[in-house]
């Protein structure tokens, strides 16, 4: 009787399984308990006061109904003034990084520049990246005092590491046949620039420059929790005095402005591309 | 046109003196800073831990809300179009446009100073950013598997699990770990605003002055955004 089982089993081969994400056996059984480990760990080290967080609840749903009922008129003139400064160093970052960004991008595309420059170039895509912006930011109020310039030059910072990757890397892969026709003509370095590479970037860069702009906006909400202007101030008042009306009102608003930013933003790159 | 006005109104609310004084104060500030207080070490062993379990298990929680919010936004796999549809992808957008320190600040008064405030904070930011990858991931599967799932007389459950989950796993696996890459970077400032981490560290040696503290904490930081990006450029390397 066993036996027949047993033939019937090899006959029809073994059932169907689904193949397993992670090919290899121990690795992924590696994976699993080192993750689990690392869970009971994780958990055992944070102290979660539950009747705090009991507590809070009550005031999280003040906060949630304020959002049904938020408060644009007491404090207007506040909130209009951040806004105001938040938008003016968006726009002016924005501006600025761009322009230094376009140079550093030809910089940093090994296919346009030479090995000293393209290091030079990298080297400060890099330390721009590593650094966040609110890092950079307490820095440059702790330098240049409070105010708009402090946020305005670490939007800038952080502008210029986040285009000039993204555009080398999209210098470095286009099509040479284009440039190498432009070349052949007897184009000098800067006609090559821009006639061979420039019209091939052109869509992208825009792209990104609108991109940009609309995460500008979104960091100079928060430069103002570390001083360096805009509507991040305000907020973090309405905050520390506990009204969540006025706090939802200045959180819709930018909500608001970053959804028609990236409706826009939308718009243009399916326009130019 | 635009720009100059901008830069006009920086520049009135501005205190140039201090401006003019900036490169006496940076060196001032350097000399202060350096060289890093290398003992302070030993009390950053806990915040870096807290930095770390903030990324992975905010990440962790917000992964687990995003794939039903993504599977709601997707066109071909969301029940409704009509009511369902829009209601996940105003969840997407709102979470994605708040940053993660504002969201932190609010929880704060919530729930309470503390690391359960930076968790929470950093799954609810990260929400919207993989939800929105997700379900754009969705949308691109090649119909046909599905169709064949279909086809076998499979229910809805089963065409999700042999017809699209193993064609968005990748991209999910992608997805998880970049964004736990940018949570460890967005983790290590948290604390300037109370959420734990060793930002709490940082604020705190801000505040006494103590720029060699500062120097050394963020050199730590430095080294752990090295690190994350790392990690995250092996594993994406060895999924695609």
């Amino acid at each position: 009787m066993n036996t027949d089982i047993f033939n019937v089993q090899t006959k029809i081969g073994k059932p169907w399984k689904k193949p397993p994400f992670v090919q290899s056996n121990l690795l992924r059984w590696v994976l699993i308990t080192g993750f689990v480990i690392y869970l009971i760990a994780a958990y055992m080290t944070i102290d979660v006061n539950w009747s705090r967080v009991y507590e809070g609840l009550e005031r999280g749903k003040k906060f949630v109904l304020a959002f049904t009922n938020p408060d644009f008129t007491s404090r207007s003139s506040d909130i209009w003034e951040g806004m105001i400064e938040s938008i003016l160093m968006t726009v002016a970052s924005s501006v600025v990084g761009i322009l230094i960004s376009i140079p550093i991008a030809l910089g940093a595309a090994r296919n346009v520049s030479p090995l000293p420059v393209y290091l030079i170039c990298r080297g400060i895509i890099a330390i721009s990246r590593a650094l966040q912006e609110i890092i950079v930011a307490i820095l440059l109020v702790a330098i240049f005092g409070f105010g708009p310039l402090a946020g305005f030059l670490t939007l800038s910072f952080a502008t210029i590491g986040f285009l000039s990757k993204l555009l080398a890397e999209d210098i470095e892969s286009m099509d040479k046949v284009q440039a190498e026709a432009i070349k052949a003509s007897g184009a000098k370095w800067t006609q090559w620039i821009n006639y061979g590479v420039q019209p091939q970037v052109m869509p992208r860069l825009i792209g990104l420059s609108i991109y940009r702009v609309d995460i500008n906006f979104r960091e100079s909400a928060i430069l103002g929790l570390v001083g360096a202007g805009g509507i991040g101030a305000t907020l973090n008042t309405a905050f520390d005095r506990y009204e969540y009306d006025t706090a939802a009102a200045i959180l819709l608003i930018i909500i608001v402005i970053v959804m028609a930013l990236e409706y826009l933003s939308g718009i243009v790159r399916a326009r130019v591309q | 046109m635009i720009f100059t006005y901008c830069w006009q109104q920086i520049s009135k609310s501005t205190t140039w003196f201090f401006v003019w004084d900036a490169p006496r104060i940076a060196t001032d500030l350097w000399t202060r800073a350096t060289p890093p207080k290398w003992e302070y070490i030993s009390q950053l062993g806990k915040p870096i831990w807290d930095t770390l379990n903030i990324a992975t298990l905010g990440t962790l929680f917000a992964l687990i809300i995003a794939v039903p919010v993504a599977f709601l936004a997707a066109r071909n796999t969301t029940p409704s179009r009509f009511i369902i549809r829009p209601i996940a992808l105003l969840i997407i957008v709102s979470t994605r446009s708040i940053n993660s320190l504002i969201w932190a600040l609010l929880l704060i008064a919530i729930i309470g100073p503390g690391v359960f405030a930076g968790v929470i904070a950093i799954a609810i930011r990260s929400i919207g950013f993989c939800a929105k990858l997700l379900y754009e991931a969705i949308e691109e599967i090649d119909e046909t598997q599905v169709e064949a799932i279909t086809a076998t007389g499979a229910s809805r459950w089963q065409v999700m699990a042999y017809g699209i989950v193993p064609q968005i796993l990748p991209a999910f696996a992608g997805i998880a770990v970049f964004r736990w890459d940018i949570n460890i970077r967005e983790s290590t400032v948290l604390g300037l605003v109370g959420a734990g981490g060793i930002g709490l560290q940082l604020n705190a040696s801000l505040n006494v002055l103590a720029w060699p503290q500062v120097t050394l904490i963020l050199i730590l930081i430095l080294l752990a955004v090295i690190f994350s990006e790392w990690i995250s450029a092996k594993v994406r390397h060895a999924i695609i």
